[in-house]
C-alpha cells in the first residue's frame, strides 16, 4: 500500500484517497470511466410555457415583418380579437356547447359499449371468437367514411354526427379493455378462485383494476379520436360546433375566426388529456 | 378434518408427470412434500385444493371442517399473490367480502389475523411498500382470516431470502404451535422439510412417485436448526433426495 501523497482535506470525515496515478507495481492506473445514466428524460418546469411564448413570438414577428402575407396568417393580436369577439357575442359558447355535447355523448356511448365488448373479448371464448374478428375488421376503417351512411340511416341531425363519435371510439376502446383483460395476472385470478370468489366478485375486484391502466389508456386515445372525428363530423354538416365555426371561416378568408376556432380545438384535447392524468394519478395510485 | 388424496396421477401431453399418489392428512399435522424441481409437487398441491383436475385418482374431505371457517382448502402461494392496488388490510379482507359477515365480524377476523402475523401497525400500506416477508406474512394473514380447515403452502418462503425464511420458519412453528392448523407444505428445501413436516414425503423426480415417509416425532417447537434429535431423519431425507437431483441434473429438460 503506497503512503498517500497528500494529507486528507480538512473538515472530510472519511478518510481521502489521493489520486493513484501509479501502483507500486508501476502499471499504470485508469479511473473507471461512468458509462450509466441518461435514458430518464422529465418534464423541466418551464419548458411548457418556454415553447409556447417562443411559438407566439415567432409567430408575432412573422407577421410583423412581413415574412408571411396577411393573407396567409393573421396576426396573433387579430386571432386574440377574433376569440373575444366570439366570446362576447356568445357565438363560441354556443359552438363549443354543441361540440362538447356531441363529443361528451358519443364518448361516453362508444367507450361503455367498447369496454363492455373489451371485456367480454377478455373473458369470453365466445366473444373472443365472434367479436374479436369484427372489432380488429371496424378498427382500421376511417370512421368518417361511415357519416354519409349514418346520415343516410339516422339522418343529417345530431344521431349521426354523435353515432360517427361512438363507432370511432369504440374499436380501441375495445382493444384496450381486452388487451388489458389479457394483461391482468392469472395468479391473482387463480387466487382468487381458491379462496372461492364468485366470477362476478372476481370480475370486479381482481380483473377490472387490474386492467385499469390500459383503460384509462384506451379512454386517452380513444377521445383524441374522438375529437377528430368531432370536427369532420361538423365540417359536413352542422350550424353550429367548433368543426362549423372553421369551416365557415375558411370558406369567408376569416383566417382570424378559423386559428381561433383551431385553438380552442387544441385547448379542448389538453384540457380532456390533463383530466385523464389526474384521474390516473388517483385511481392508479397503488402503482406510484 | 382430514384430506385423503387416493391414486393421484396426472399428465402433460403425454408426459407422466405424477404418478399414482395416496396421501392423507390428519387434522393438525404439517405434511411436508419434498422433491426436486418438476416432480410434479405443485401440481399435486393445486390437485389437492381443487385448483387442478386430476387425470386420474380423487381427492375426498373426511369430516366437517371448523364452524367458523370460510374456505377450508386455502392457499398460500409462492409468489405471495397479493393485490397491489389494495392495502395489508384490503387484501387480508377481500377473501372475506363475498361472504355474509357483519362489519364487526370482518373488522374483527382482519385485526385478528394481522396480530397473529405481526403487521397490525402495517394494515394501511401498500404491497409495493413491504419487504418479501411482509408480503407473504401478508398472505398468511389472508389465509388465516378465512379460518381454513388445511393450509396448502406452495413454497411459501422460497422467495425469501435466508434471513427472512428463518424468521418465517420460527413465525409458523409459533403460529402451529398456538393454533395446531393442518397443512401440507410443499418445498424442494431440505432444512424447510425438517423444521416444518411432522411427516416428509419424498417424491421421486418425473413420474413424481412418493419414494418414502418419514415421520419426525420431535416436536415442532423444539426443532433446531442443526440439532441431533432432527439428525437421523435428516440424513436419511438427504440419501433420498441426493440421488434423485443427481439423476435430475444428467437429465435433459422436458418441454
Amino acid at each position: 500500500m503506497a503512503e498517500p501523497a497528500v494529507p486528507p482535506a480538512e473538515g472530510t470525515t472519511d478518510r481521502a484517497y489521493p489520486p493513484a496515478t501509479a501502483s507500486p507495481s508501476g502499471a499504470p492506473i485508469r479511473p473507471v470511466p461512468f458509462r450509466g445514466g441518461g435514458f430518464a428524460p422529465r418534464s423541466l418546469r418551464f419548458g411548457a410555457p418556454a415553447t409556447f411564448l417562443g411559438l407566439l413570438g415567432l409567430w408575432w414577428a412573422a407577421t410583423q415583418y412581413g415574412w408571411v402575407s396577411p393573407l396567409a396568417l393573421p396576426k396573433p393580436e387579430e386571432v386574440g380579437r377574433a376569440f373575444l369577439d366570439l366570446a362576447t357575442s356568445g357565438l363560441l359558447w354556443q359552438h363549443l356547447a354543441a361540440s362538447l355535447w356531441r363529443l361528451g355523448l358519443g364518448w361516453v356511448i362508444g367507450a361503455a359499449a367498447g369496454t363492455v365488448v373489451g371485456f367480454a373479448i377478455g373473458l369470453s371464448s365466445l366473444a373472443r371468437s365472434t367479436a374479436l374478428p369484427m372489432v380488429s375488421a371496424m378498427f382500421p376503417v376511417p370512421k368518417i367514411a361511415l357519416l354519409p351512411l349514418f346520415i343516410l340511416w339516422l339522418g343529417i341531425g345530431e344521431v349521426s354526427k354523435v353515432a360517427t363519435i361512438a363507432f370511432g371510439v369504440f374499436s380501441p376502446m375495445a382493444i384496450a379493455a381486452f388487451g388489458g383483460v389479457d394483461g391482468v395476472d392469472r395468479n391473482l385470478v387463480r387466487m382468487a378462485q381458491s379462496f372461492g370468489m364468485p366470477t362476478r366478485a372476481i370480475v370486479l375486484k381482481i380483473v377490472l383494476p387490474g386492467a385499469m391502466p390500459a383503460l384509462l389508456s384506451g379512454a386517452r386515445i380513444s377521445a383524441s379520436i374522438g375529437i377528430i372525428l368531432l370536427t369532420a363530423a361538423e365540417m359536413i354538416g352542422a350550424r353550429y360546433g367548433i368543426g362549423a365555426l372553421v369551416l365557415s371561416a375558411g370558406n369567408l378568408m376569416a383566417t382570424d375566426q378559423l386559428v381561433a376556432g383551431v385553438l380552442v380545438l387544441s385547448a379542448m384535447g389538453l384540457t380532456v388529456s390533463k383530466g385523464i392524468a389526474a384521474i390516473e394519478k388517483r385511481v392508479l395510485r397503488w402503482r406510484a | 378434518m382430514d384430506l385423503i388424496a387416493t391414486g393421484l396421477g396426472h399428465a402433460y401431453d403425454g408426459l407422466t408427470v405424477l404418478d399414482d399418489i395416496s396421501l392423507t392428512v390428519a387434522s393438525g399435522e404439517i405434511v411436508a412434500l419434498l422433491g426436486p424441481s418438476g416432480c410434479g409437487k405443485s401440481t399435486l398441491l393445486r390437485m389437492l385444493g381443487g385448483l387442478e383436475r386430476p387425470a386420474t385418482g380423487r381427492v375426498e374431505m373426511r369430516g366437517a371442517p371448523p364452524a367458523a371457517s370460510l374456505n377450508p382448502l386455502t392457499y398460500v402461494f409462492q409468489d405471495f399473490a397479493l393485490v397491489p392496488w389494495r392495502t395489508v388490510a384490503g387484501n387480508v379482507a377481500l377473501p372475506l367480502e363475498h361472504h355474509r359477515l357483519g362489519a364487526d365480524e370482518r373488522a374483527r377476523r382482519v385485526a385478528e389475523a394481522l396480530a397473529r402475523v405481526g403487521l397490525s401497525d402495517f394494515a394501511g400500506a401498500y404491497p409495493r411498500q413491504l419487504s418479501g416477508g411482509m408480503k407473504q406474512r401478508t398472505a398468511i394473514a389472508r389465509a388465516f382470516a378465512v379460518e381454513p380447515a388445511v393450509l396448502l403452502m406452495d413454497e411459501p418462503l422460497s422467495a425469501l431470502d435466508a434471513q427472512t425464511r428463518d424468521l418465517l420458519i420460527e413465525d409458523l412453528v409459533r403460529l402451529w404451535t398456538e393454533t395446531r392448523f393442518t397443512a401440507v407444505y410443499v418445498t424442494h428445501n431440505v432444512a424447510e422439510a425438517v423444521r416444518l413436516g411432522h411427516r416428509v414425503v419424498v417424491l421421486s423426480r418425473r413420474p413424481g412417485r412418493i419414494r418414502a415417509i418419514v415421520e419426525i416425532a420431535e416436536p415442532l417447537d423444539r426443532r433446531r436448526e442443526g440439532s441431533p434429535a432432527l439428525g437421523a431423519a435428516r440424513e436419511q431425507i438427504w440419501d433420498l433426495v441426493r440421488g434423485e437431483a443427481a439423476a435430475a441434473d444428467r437429465e435433459m429438460v422436458h418441454g
